[in-house]
């Protein structure tokens, strides 16, 4: 598998891109973050006896005032800035993970069945798409959170909610062309299982336009996932994502304390055009019709 | 075409039925509004009676059918908050939505066309490898954290625009707008420049995507070689058919404005509807929800009824099926 990466095309290309080479070393870079991050910071900005008010609203360490335990410096409760960044980016990135994940499962099987039986369940579930579609992802999500009220299993049912259309549609179109094609009247010319048919044949030759579409799906649910959370409809206060910490910087920034707000925008900022140069290079390569 | 027109507004009434539906069915969720009408210290019997003043007694079925026969005659019910009807409200805040939203159109529209047009026209050139890392940031970045940074630095620490507000209205047209008055216009630059951040990216994306797709057409050499100056090929044969894919995309793009509408409007304390809604949220005031839902709704399907009318007007290569 690994060899066959190495000596493909796409890794040809991938070592001359170097917006590619880039955005993966963000993601790469955030990826690590994210599963060695609680090691690198002396505090857990969660664990309330580990805060001490007397730190509180302390600026980042090279400006006047700072304290060089608090690089970022603090919030208001003296929870440090870095620390709950990367305690931040570790739930925005679940999130965004997760719910791309369930999203393309759930629009994947839709599809394949929309695509392969045809008839009025077709109908059905595309029509839903259609309407679906017609409507902005964040103002379905927004109804949804302010219907289920704040929590991370809520989000990630909004956004599936959302997300499972794309897929369920690129699936379908590639699934009805598949089916036409020989390999599969003669699978069941031979008496395969329907769902045999389905899972070995059709499946992995519908995958590939979903790479593209999951790659760029991640970063669209981390803003959405923010601006919900920014709006207190999204993660509870317990567990607060980059959008929740710029919302709590927000109250303050007028009083000029900038950098409890500041440095969670940069850090979803840099994850998601890590994560869209990755798409954008993505889509150049696996999608021909578009060269 | 009359056919085709006729299919289209049958499907906005289905589209618009089932919206109703699913609205109703949320609000069904929400929680018991009846506790956010009587007071804390009501006792059963005021409890039970405001549940019947307000018709949460009844079956669901029958609810749904006053709902609708509510929607129908534009009677919403009264905000429980306001206890004002919920409809006037709304209406009463539209405007202010509308002209920000209006406003960060025209600043995408004329910011994103001209820059898609060059980097789709000189692709290798470096201006234009600029551009698109910007657009590709534009896209990266959310929105209200722009706004936020926007207040940050021209609003607290150099104090050129307002932080906050409408500022002064004016009529207009018949309409209160702060697009009358100077003071108006200072107050609408930033929340209008925050909104219009992800439409001017992904507007700049699609017309230089439009740009290299048409600039290989034969049409395009031929203008040029019978004498054609290079803006006016550009400008005059290009961008014509480069923006019909943008069509398709602009009432997405009104859709993706209004509902973000409601971050910047609480950023900036723009007295706009979305401000409404997102308070109405926090205070489970349900008929402004679904008021603000249900217009919503009607001004997207009627939104994407007029492009799919425009779309079969400006291409004369589609057919209407």
């Amino acid at each position: 598998m690994m060899t066959g990466f190495r000596t493909s095309q796409l890794a040809h290309n991938w070592k001359r891109n170097l917006s590619a080479i880039l955005g993966s070393a963000i993601i790469a870079l955030c990826g690590f973050m994210v599963v060695f991050g609680p090691m690198l910071v002396q505090q857990n900005p969660y664990d309330v006896t580990q805060l001490n008010l007397l730190d509180s609203y302390l600026p980042p360490a090279w400006l006047e005032g700072g304290n060089p335990k608090f690089l970022l410096g603090t919030d208001g409760q003296g929870r440090d800035v870095l620390a709950a960044v990367i305690y931040g980016t570790r739930i925005s990135a679940f999130i965004g993970l997760a719910a791309t994940l369930m999203s393309c499962l759930l629009g994947t099987v839709l599809g394949l069945i929309a695509g392969y039986f045809g008839g009025w369940i077709d109908s059905l579930i595309m029509r839903i798409a259609d309407i679906q579609l017609s409507f902005p992802s964040m103002l379905i999500a927004l109804f949804l959170m302010s219907a289920f009220g704040t929590g991370i299993d809520k989000i990630l049912i909004s956004l599936t909610a959302v997300g499972w259309v794309v897929y369920a549609r690129t699936v379908r179109g590639s699934t009805l062309g598949e089916k036409q094609k020989e390999y599969i009247q003669a699978a069941q010319v031979a008496g395969l299982r329907t769902s045999g048919i389905i899972w070995r044949h059709i499946l992995p030759n519908v995958m590939t336009p979903l790479i593209v579409v999951a790659t760029v799906q991640v970063g669209t649910f981390i803003l959405i996932e923010a601006s919900l959370s920014f709006l207190g409809v999204g993660v509870p206060v317990t567990k607060p994502s980059l959008g929740l910490l710029i919302k709590n910087g927000f109250d303050v920034l007028f009083s000029g304390l900038w950098w409890t707000s500041v440095f969670p925008g940069l850090m979803i900022m840099a994850m998601v055009f890590g994560i869209n140069l990755l798409g954008d290079f993505l889509r150049d390569e696996l999608n021909p019709r578009l060269k | 075409m009359f056919a085709f027109t006729v299919r289209r507004l049958f499907q906005m009434i289905v589209v618009l039925w089932a919206v109703s539906v699913i609205v109703f069915l949320m609000m069904s969720l929400v929680g018991d509004p009846v506790f956010m009408v009587v007071p804390i210290d009501a006792t059963q019997a005021e409890i039970a009676q405001a549940r019947e003043i307000l018709g949460l007694d009844r079956p669901m079925i029958v609810q749904y059918g006053i709902f609708v026969s509510g929607l129908l005659q534009g009677d919403f019910g009264l905000s429980y908050v306001f206890r004002q009807p919920a409809l006037d409200l709304i209406v009463e805040r539209l405007p202010a939505t509308v002209e920000m939203v209006v406003v960060a159109i025209a600043i995408a529209t004329v910011v994103a066309i001209p820059l898609g047009v060059y980097a789709g026209a000189n692709p290798g050139k470096p201006l234009s490898r600029l551009i698109m890392s910007g657009s590709l940031l534009g896209v990266s970045l959310p929105g209200f954290w722009i706004g936020m940074m926007l207040i940050w630095v021209l609003a607290v620490e150099y104090r050129i625009f307002p932080s906050s507000g409408r500022g002064d209205t004016a009529v207009l047209f018949g309409v209160q707008t702060s697009l009358a008055t100077a003071n108006g216009w200072h107050h609408i630059i930033l929340p209008a420049l925050t909104l219009s951040v992800g439409t001017l990216a992904i507007l700049l994306r699609m017309t230089r995507a439009g740009m290299m797709e048409v600039t290989r057409q034969d049409y395009m050499k031929f203008a040029r070689a019978k004498g054609v100056s290079r803006h006016g090929v550009l400008y005059g044969h290009g961008l014509r058919n480069a923006l019909i894919p943008v069509v398709t995309i602009f009432g997405l793009q009104v859709g993706d404005m209004i509902a973000f509408a409601t971050i910047t409007e609480t950023i900036f304390a723009w007295p706009g509807m979305g401000k409404l809604l997102i308070d109405s949220i926090y205070r489970a005031d349900r008929p402004v929800i679904v008021v603000y839902l249900m217009l919503v709704a009607v001004i997207f399907v009627v939104i994407n009824f007029i492009i799919d009318i425009l779309y079969t007007l400006i291409d004369p290569r589609i057919t209407v099926k």
